[in-house]
């Protein structure tokens, strides 16, 4: 196992940010937190990468307990925080020299891994880390993250703020890590990149809702969904919400998503009650459940 | 935020008003008492019962007496010459000299009137004691007082500034450069990436605060040849025994700075008890007011003041020429406010929290 938990606690004060956090990572895996702003992802990263004690329970990564032999964890693993957090008035070039030093490495020796990436980046090696745009600030993070060669990188909302084009290209950075044997930890709350992972963890409030691959998790979802439009989808929302039989309504891109309360649920009771709300243009098909679709209704 | 806008204000001013005085008393004052007559001791117990002279020690010679100066304990020497009853006598006059350590001019000025006072006073009671009713014609009886300014024979302000100036410039960069150095990377998050890395909390903490040792040391530098140069202070003591001191010196100040880093999360907060400290540093250094005039309680927090040592020093080095042994008891607390304060710092540092 590269990464162990077990019923992990912390509190801030009052605020209790994670409650009772148990999974293990194998090792060469690819593994998701998804979970939104505020639900704990940001403190167990930080109890992982031994920034943070937790007030209760054990986690090991790769094979390092993080409380006793945390000098050896940092010597093996990445960490890669959400806020970008390198030298700003260091060049690229003397950034990642600057962390390859700390880690008593050379930027040469550990060139192969960072090679896919740092080429992207190269032809700006000059330019100062704090003049660099959101995509190319993360891929010399992630570099920097990676020189030492870890065997656990974390990730931590590595692709928020970052353009969809550049998140579509770093997902296909972690999958070619991921081939290299490196495990991967990473949080995100965007759910459409939760299906990139191997597993995925759903966390909400310090509490973790599911574990399973995505292609599972969408499977455990209990009721058919509708893709569901009108002209006024304003109108649309408060007309499916006041309806009687609804189970859940949540606009979801150019659609509303509909379950329905009822087994027997008709297209055309439908379409009935929504002509009755002054609603024009209606379609209603079946579609497939998201993780998106599966986190709302976990996280009821 | 909210006690430190509050508190510190509120401490500053009942600790400063208190302590930072401009009046001149608890002078150190020694005398060489050749005559040993009844005239003679009677000059000293005027010197004794007054409130503004704490008399310390009779010098059997002169050359102890001017060690003494040298070294600090002394400000104020009175010298009572050979035969001085008889000749007050005889002659109806006398001289007396007074050495005053004249590094602080302002201090200096106001010693010396105190003295002619207690002298003239003296003269008015010795015509009712030393003449007799057999003098029909009442002589004036006069003892005058010659003074003699040591360290700064003319009573010039800015060689007694100017080192003092300079040793809080050196202090103000380097606390303020390394208080709020960590502070920021904790703002920026440098600090966590740091932090997951292997490097030891040694090596960061000198690795940050090596630089601002050495922009200490610049300033000093820079600071000494324009003391030269602009307003040709005296430089009479060796210059790498400054240099030693102020090695020392600065590794205080880096220790506090980093002190206050470690407890503060933002670099407004850091700036904001960084100056407060240097604020009651400062004016309790006897940078501006001479320390022996403070309250009793104000000059016991002066001990644990860093900057009064580095003022002291500066002063008796550059002014007075004072060598190594002068100026030990001061290195000695500077070294050892060093390694308090490292220490202090090193183990308050976590890279865990």
């Amino acid at each position: 196992m590269s990464i162990t938990v077990s019923n992990i606690s912390k509190s801030y004060k009052s605020v209790k940010a994670l409650e009772n956090i148990s999974f293990n990572v194998k090792e060469g895996e690819l593994f998701g937190l998804i979970g939104p702003d505020g639900s704990g992802k940001t403190t167990l990263f930080r109890i992982l990468t031994t920034l943070l004690i937790a007030n209760e329970g054990s986690a090991t990564v790769a094979d390092f307990d993080v409380v006793a032999d945390y000098k050896k964890i940092r010597n093996n693993v990445g960490y890669m925080p959400g806020k970008f957090s390198l030298y700003q008035d260091l060049t690229i070039e003397e950034n990642l020299e600057f962390f390859a030093t700390i880690f008593g490495t050379t930027i040469e020796e550990n060139y192969d891994l960072i090679k896919d990436i740092y080429v992207q980046i190269e032809p700006f090696k000059d330019r100062r880390a704090g003049k660099l745009s959101g995509g190319m600030k993360q891929k010399l993070a992630l570099c920097c993250a990676l020189i030492h060669k870890p065997k656990v990188l974390f990730l931590d909302e590595p692709t928020t703020g970052v353009d969809p084009v550049s998140r579509k290209e770093f997902w296909e950075m972690l999958k070619r890590l991921q081939q290299k044997g490196i495990t991967i930890l990473v949080s995100t709350p965007y759910m459409d990149e939760a299906a990139l992972c191997d597993r995925i963890a759903l966390i909400q409030d310090g509490k973790i809702l599911q574990i399973d691959t995505p292609q599972a998790i969408v499977k455990h979802y209990p009721k058919q969904i509708f893709n569901v439009r009108a002209n006024n989808t304003y109108q649309l929302i408060n007309s499916l919400k006041a309806y009687e039989h609804n189970h859940s309504v949540y606009p979801f891109g150019e659609f509303v998503h509909y379950t329905d309360k009822r087994a027997d649920f008709e297209r055309e009771d439908l379409i009935q009650y929504l002509e009755s709300e002054n609603l024009s243009d209606i379609e209603i098909e079946k579609t497939l459940p998201t993780i998106e679709d599966t986190f709302m209704e976990l996280a009821k | 935020m909210l006690p430190i806008i509050f508190v510190l204000p509120i401490l500053q001013l009942v600790i400063l008003s208190n302590a930072a005085t401009f009046e001149v008393k608890n002078i150190k004052f020694g005398y060489i008492d050749n005559d040993h007559t009844s005239t003679s001791r009677a000059l000293v117990e005027k010197f004794n019962a007054s409130t503004y002279f704490n008399v310390l020690t009779d010098f059997p010679s002169e050359a102890l007496a001017s060690a003494s100066m040298l070294k600090g304990e002394v400000d104020v020497l009175l010298q009572i010459p050979h035969y001085f009853e008889r000749d007050l006598q005889k002659e109806k006059q006398n001289k007396l000299g007074v050495t005053i350590n004249a590094i602080d001019g302002a201090a200096a000025g106001v010693e010396n009137v105190y003295v002619k006072q207690i002298v003239q006073r003296f003269n008015q009671n010795i015509k009712v004691n030393l003449l007799q009713v057999s003098d029909k014609q009442i002589q004036p009886i006069t003892i005058e007082t010659i003074p003699l300014f040591w360290y700064n024979k003319t009573l010039n302000y800015k060689t007694f500034m100017v080192p003092g100036i300079l040793v809080l410039l050196v202090t103000m960069i380097t606390l303020f450069l390394s208080g709020m150095n960590i502070v920021r990377e904790k703002e920026i998050g440098t600090l966590e990436q740091i932090n997951v890395t292997p490097i030891k909390k040694s090596q960061f903490i000198i690795g940050k605060l090596f630089p601002f040792w050495v922009i200490g040391m610049g300033l000093l530098t820079v600071g000494l040849i324009l003391a030269k140069v602009i307003f040709n202070v005296p430089m009479l003591g060796s210059l790498p025994l400054m240099y030693l001191y102020t090695s020392i010196y600065i590794l205080v100040i880096l220790g506090i700075g980093l002190f206050i880093s470690n407890f503060t999360d933002t670099q407004q907060q850091a700036m904001f008890i960084a100056w407060f400290f240097t604020v009651i540093f400062i004016l309790m250094s006897g940078l501006f007011t001479p320390i022996e005039s403070m309250p009793k309680w104000a000059q016991t927090l002066t001990e644990f003041n860093p900057i009064r040592y580095f003022v002291e020093v500066m002063r008796m080095v550059m002014l007075k020429g004072s060598g190594f042994n002068d100026i030990l008891p001061q290195l000695l607390k500077t070294a050892l406010y060093a390694f308090i304060m490292n220490g202090l710092a090193v183990w308050s540092y976590k890279k865990t929290n």
